[in-house]
């Protein structure tokens, strides 16, 4: 038993477990940080998966023909945002329930992605390369994990500060969250709702798509259908998790990653346990999560966007 | 140009009826025009898609065969949306109602048990999957946690559960190492109608399942609960409804005929327990519920209609060689069509030219 232990804790604190870590997470940090404006504006986009499925599968194909990284990953972001914009259409333009809508969209990714990606399962691409400064990369621990990784990872944290900047240092975030609030008075202030609530979808979907894309293309240099695995699933929760704030989803993702890949470094351990179990890990592991945290909460003090999901037809 | 919804001053009930129509006949339409992108001839895959498989017996039984899990699961999902409570997670509470009907099935396999056992085993289906749903009623009710992510959650871990029993300790011995039980004894298995074919009793039980519901909907106070707390919140709370009871409600029923709909699925057109029981019906099944217009007859036409799409994509994958998940996208494309038709139900579409500065409203 205590040996079991040790085993465990000196594989938690390995460099490479770290390294799959920050692995794991950055497709979860790239969705959801999208997600987050998406719900700070108002409106739930369920779609996530669908998205994230959909820039795999396209980011591959575009890496596949075009032999580049960034054609792939920008592959991804377009299909991320043109499918968030048929969500964006239907909820904004339409007052379709956003629950359905994002239901819809992720049924319709999954099968699309198949489709698109049917013709290049089995195919290989050279996976996206990694950081590598002489000297700077070869220091011991730190080296590896801070200047060793793919542009994806520091673009990811990036992405999280430049929002965290936009949300509460400018003077249209603050826009961004006041419809998010109450759109009907951002829309008696004059602010265009609808507008502003399409730009964070489609910048949702982009994100979406481009946390998708990493995976075929950084995660795996391959497109295997469902490759997602409900991974768009884990960011929308994780935005809950997050109270909607920028800092708090940076831990989220980094934990849930860590959570996610538990199961698979434990494996040759051999502790009995059956694998199917270790990987229903990430799953449970949100499940309770978001029991607690929804506890802590209470039901009246939640900290979401006052007006998140609700329809909103601007009266003339 | 620009895109205008205006509150009708009633419900259009025309469109109201008409919507699924509209929407099915987009849907031919946008298949077409795919099937064209794809270099095929979009006339004969549609008649491979929608008609060939209404041409012979076995199709045809197939068709009612497929529309069975559906239908039972939308029913109980539409008891869920119209009162805007979200379980989608019938997946998983579908494939641990197999599970626990499995269970009597595995331990009775090869003795003498009477005929008990697969009613036994269809009450075992229906409270697993009951069971399973009331997972993420209580968190919500309780905790407050979002039952949509919860009960999507549960069913990844319901998949691997089930993966581990056949890979496991359910594994039959003599099995050639292939991951399923043993099949099940004729006593545990549900009867067919025809001998021979492929339609089976459940069929039957999913019928009474639509009429039971349209009973609850129409003529019962909780169906009249349901229906009030979906439309009016304020006016459920105020006369006094309690909005909890509801969510437990409605996620035990859906969730014990998912399971009742797996344990069926399971002890009839398969006939033992083996992984990938379902080709997705928990989820095509939100599809069923909302083309249904969240009605049970409306529910059993668009749980016929669905299962066409998976037989003609089977159909079409073999003899026109379109790959499988066609039939995804064509459902998704479909449930888009018929929440945009339901829209105009309620609202009707402006055009407006904008001309730099707002349109004064006339009031």
């Amino acid at each position: 038993m205590l040996d079991a232990l040790v085993q465990i804790f000196s594989l938690i604190f390995s460099v490479n477990f770290i390294l799959t870590v920050i692995t794991a997470s950055t497709p979860l940090l790239l969705a959801a940080s999208g997600e987050l404006v998406v719900e700070r504006s108002g409106v739930l986009n369920l779609g996530i998966e669908g998205m994230m499925i959909m820039g795999a599968a396209c980011g591959f194909a575009g890496a596949f023909m075009s032999g580049s990284t960034l054609i792939g990953a920008l592959c991804g972001i377009v299909a991320g945002a043109a499918l968030s914009a048929v969500f964006a259409f239907l909820t904004l333009g339409l007052a379709v329930n956003q629950v359905a809508a994002g239901l819809a969209l992720t049924i319709l990714g999954v099968g699309l992605s198949g489709l698109i990606g049917a013709g290049f399962v089995g195919e290989q691409i050279v996976q996206a390369p990694r950081l590598y400064l002489p000297i700077l990369t070869d220091l011991p621990v730190i080296g590896r994990i801070l200047i060793g990784e793919d542009a994806f990872v520091y673009f990811s944290i990036a992405l999280i500060i430049a929002i965290w900047l936009f949300l509460y240092r400018t003077r249209a975030g603050l826009v961004l969250r006041a419809v998010g609030d109450n759109h009907t008075s951002a829309h008696a202030l004059g602010y265009p709702v609808l507008n502003i609530r399409m730009l964070a979808v489609l910048f949702g979907g982009g994100c979406a798509g481009l946390g998708g894309a990493f995976l075929s293309l950084a995660y795996t240099p391959f497109f295997i259908p469902g490759m997602t695995a409900g991974r768009g699933w884990i960011a929308l929760a994780l935005v809950v998790f997050s109270s909607w704030r920028p800092g708090r989803l940076v831990i989220g993702a980094y934990l849930f990653g860590a959570v996610s890949i538990l199961g698979l470094a434990l494996q040759p351990l051999q502790l009995g346990v059956p694998q199917q179990l270790m990987n229903s890990l990430p799953y449970l592991a949100t499940v309770i999560v978001l029991v607690l945290i929804s506890r802590t909460r209470g039901t009246a003090g939640s900290a979401a966007p006052a007006s998140l999901g609700l329809v909103f037809v601007p009266d003339r | 140009m620009q895109l205008v919804l205006e509150k009708r001053a009633e419900r259009s009930t025309f469109i109201a009826v008409a919507s699924p129509l509209i929407a099915i006949t987009l849907t031919l339409v946008t298949m077409a025009i795919l099937f064209a992108i794809l270099g095929k001839n979009p006339i004969a895959a549609l008649i491979v898609y929608f008609i060939d498989p209404l041409t012979d017996s076995y199709s045809l039984q197939e068709l009612v065969v497929k529309a069975t899990p559906l239908v039972m699961i939308a029913v109980g999902l539409s008891l869920c949306y119209i009162a805007n409570i979200w379980n989608i997670g019938a997946e998983g509470q579908f494939i641990i109602g197999a599970v626990c009907g499995s269970w009597l099935a595995v331990r009775t396999n090869g003795t003498d048990a009477g005929f008990w056992v697969l009613p036994a085993m269809l009450f075992l289906g229906a409270l697993g999957g009951a069971l399973y749903a009331l997972i993420p009623a209580i968190c919500r009710v309780y905790f407050g946690a979002s039952e949509i992510l919860t009960s999507l959650m549960l069913v990844y871990v319901a998949d691997l559960f089930e993966d581990y029993l056949v890979r496991g300790p359910w594994r039959d011995p003599n099995g050639l190492n292939f991951p399923t039980t043993a099949d099940f004894d004729p006593v545990a298995t549900v009867p067919t109608l025809i001998e021979g074919g492929r339609l089976h009793a459940g069929s039957i039980i999913a019928l009474v399942v639509v009429m039971l519901a349209t009973v609850l909907l129409g003529r019962m106070i909780m169906g009249f609960e349901i229906r009030l707390v979906g439309a009016a919140p304020r006016a459920a709370r105020f006369s006094g409804f309690n909005a909890d009871r509801l969510v437990i409600f409605t996620f035990a029923v859906s969730g014990a005929l998912a399971g009742l709909a797996g344990i069926i699925e399971v002890a009839g057109p398969i006939g033992h327990l083996q992984p990938n029981i379902s080709p997705g019906y928990g989820f095509t099944a939100i599809i069923v519920a909302f083309l249904g217009r969240l009605n049970p007859v409306g529910i059993l036409i668009a749980g016929l209609f669905l299962a066409l799409t998976f037989i003609g994509g089977e159909e079409a994958q073999i003899s026109m060689k379109v790959p499988l998940d066609l039939t995804k996208v064509f459902q998704g494309i479909l449930l888009f069509y018929v929440l945009a038709c339901d829209s105009l139900i309620v609202y009707r579409i402006r055009l407006l030219r904008t001309v730099g500065k707002p349109v004064p409203a006339h009031a």
